[in-house]
């Protein structure tokens, strides 16, 4: 009994540890990234900026370009990690991330369409997104449904509808090539020139979306000892994982229509935090949650500095970082969450 | 506590596994299926404990048709360990064992001390005491089956379903098994019902088999009654002798010479 209490309290400390070291990493990233960027500015600066007036300049890059820039970051990396986490429990999939229920690319067209052919809409882009979304992944769904849902044929479904819709993109790129601009910025995921009311309204969004999945703890944990098992327990397995979907693709939704694309944040975080604390998720979602944060902020702050004068989207420093340090991770450790 | 399934056919799609069969199970009791394979003892199973549903027939627990019964309340008292269960190498012996309180809680409600307690209970009779800290990659095949057997003794249920449970394991842990069954039903009075390839097992736990052939109900009874020459001839086309020997309560099944 005395062990029992001793090993619990140990694993507990463990993932209090790293949650306490992940909340140090974001504070003193997001300290360094309010530091650098194209106007180089000193900590003097910022502490002027705290306890003294200052003139417009300095307040306006700190508190109405950066400040707004990196809450965002850290708002859309906890999301994307968390409905990544929770859908891997909804597929049993360690591939699963919301580009798999068709998020992205449903979010992508309907931005698409507005982008290029009703330009005048354009301001409405994330409501037409997060609808587009929406409408994607209740597409793969219905689609997938055969008296009940089957990882398998979520997956399949979502192959092949995605394809369709990624068709119908390119497509509508190639017809309208010359004003592609907004498109890639949107395909990319970038989190340059956000304000304020944008990061209101993701933060509400991914508030909600959050709380919801911290309540998918005990449900997510039981769906992944196998379909007969959870349903043994007592537990509807069809409503549990159209619920998990709902709450991955509403956070996954409300990010892309704020900030566009933002790939493998959804599929490399959670891998990372597994192999810090395992595979329960009541350690593994706050692990996730942070560590999504961190991860997002982090790149972002690499594309803006990397090249002076230029800013490379998040979501391609994403793909080209996480991409080879996921590999080493893969590599060193040699435990894949699903075999 | 009781059981009661009239006239159902189970299916996959147009494929009928099961044809028409009644069955009844009742509490205390140690109830085998057997058969050859296809013969659709699993689909039974899953039919009984409502992973799969009907196409025909009802079935009644204590008189109420399964299909109305809530989940949580239907998992309080029918317990089902599938042939298929998969757990994250990194689950804890223990955390796993603790799952088998799920019906009793409600989504955000932990272990209570109670809960504790029948965790403990389950490791107890099952003998994994030793391993509640492992995680469930470092144990054995025997073990792993042990944990899993408690998880749904932690259900607490009254009759408790387990497909082909020495199915993959060795002699000593099929043996072990069967003891593990045995008590069960002795101490806790719980009804069990397996699907058994073993006929030597069957034959010498069991109060009652029921033999399948072709989705239909071929005999059923005592073990004595069920386990002929005949029976072995006509289900499995297989010769051989049901043989007693002194200092045996129960017989031994001598199959013919291969050639």
């Amino acid at each position: 009994m005395q062990s029992k209490n001793k090993k619990g309290f140990l694993k507990a400390v463990q993932v209090s540890g790293i949650c306490l070291i992940l909340l140090c990493l974001i504070f003193i990233v997001s300290l360094f990234s309010l530091l650098l960027g194209s106007a180089g500015y000193g900590i003097k600066d910022i502490i002027n900026l705290i306890f003294y007036e200052v003139e417009n300049p300095v307040a306006i890059v700190f508190l109405n370009l950066r400040l707004p820039r990196i809450v965002l970051a850290l708002i859309v990396g906890m999301s994307l990690s968390v409905a990544g986490a929770l859908l891997q429990s909804v597929m049993k999939n360690p591939l699963a991330d919301p580009g798999t229920i068709g998020v992205s690319a449903g979010a992508g067209t309907a931005a698409i369409t507005i982008l290029l052919v009703f330009p005048t809409l354009t301001t409405s882009i994330p409501i037409f997104a997060f609808v587009g979304a929406a409408l994607a992944c209740l597409l793969i769904y219905t689609m997938a449904w055969k008296g009940g849902i089957d990882p398998i044929r979520i997956i399949l479904s979502g192959v092949a509808i995605n394809s369709v819709l990624g068709a119908y993109n390119a497509m509508l790129q190639i017809l309208n090539s010359d004003s592609l601009q907004g498109v890639l910025a949107f395909m990319n995921g970038s989190l340059s020139g956000r304000s304020w009311s944008q990061v209101q309204t993701a933060s509400i969004y991914s508030l909600i979306g959050l709380v919801l999945g911290f309540c998918c703890i005990k449900q997510a944990n039981i769906l992944l000892l196998g379909d007969d098992m959870a349903k043994s327990l007592g537990v509807n397995v069809n409503l549990s994982r159209v619920f998990l979907s709902a709450v991955s693709a509403f956070l996954a939704a409300a990010t892309v229509s704020v900030v566009g694309m933002i790939g493998f944040v959804g599929l490399v975080v959670p891998h990372i935090a597994r192999i810090l604390v395992g595979s329960d998720y009541k350690a593994l979602l706050p692990v996730c949650t942070l560590l999504g944060a961190l991860v997002l902020l982090v790149a972002d702050t690499i594309g803006r500095i990397l090249i002076s004068g230029m800013e490379i989207p998040v979501g391609i420093v994403m793909a080209v970082t996480g991409g080879p340090f996921f590999l080493y991770m893969l590599k060193k450790t040699g435990e894949v969450y699903g075999n | 506590m009781e059981i009661k399934a009239s006239s159902i056919q189970i299916g996959y799609g147009d494929y009928i596994v099961v044809k028409d069969i009644d069955v009844n199970l009742f509490k205390g009791q140690i109830t085998s299926i057997i058969g050859p394979n296809g013969s659709g003892k699993s689909t039974v199973l899953k039919a009984l404990t409502r992973l799969i549903d009907c196409k025909k027939g009802v079935i009644n627990l204590n008189g109420e048709n399964i299909k109305n019964i809530h989940n949580r309340e239907f998992a309080k008292q029918v317990a089902v360990l599938p042939q298929i269960h998969s757990a994250p190498p990194d689950f804890k012996v223990k955390d796993l064992v603790s799952y088998g309180r799920v019906p009793y809680q409600k989504w955000y409600e932990q272990n209570t001390d109670e809960d504790n307690k029948i965790v403990e209970w389950a490791m107890e009779i099952t003998g994994i005491v030793d391993l509640k800290n492992k995680s469930i990659n470092a144990c054995s095949g025997g073990e792993a089956q042990r944990v899993w057997i408690a998880t749904v003794l932690a259900q607490q249920p009254e009759i408790l379903f387990l497909d082909e449970p020495t199915t993959y394991l060795d002699i000593s842990h099929q043996f072990e098994m069967m003891r593990l069954i045995k008590k069960l039903n002795q101490t806790s009075n719980m009804g069990i019902v397996m699907v058994l390839h073993d006929l030597s097992h069957a034959l010498e736990v069991s109060d009652r088999i029921i033999v399948l052939k072709g989705g239909e109900k071929y005999s059923e009874g005592s073990p004595l009654d069920v386990i002929t020459p005949k029976m072995m001839k006509e289900v499995y086309g297989v010769n051989c002798d049901i043989v007693m020997q002194p200092n045996r309560r129960h017989p031994l099944i001598v199959y013919k010479e291969l050639n």
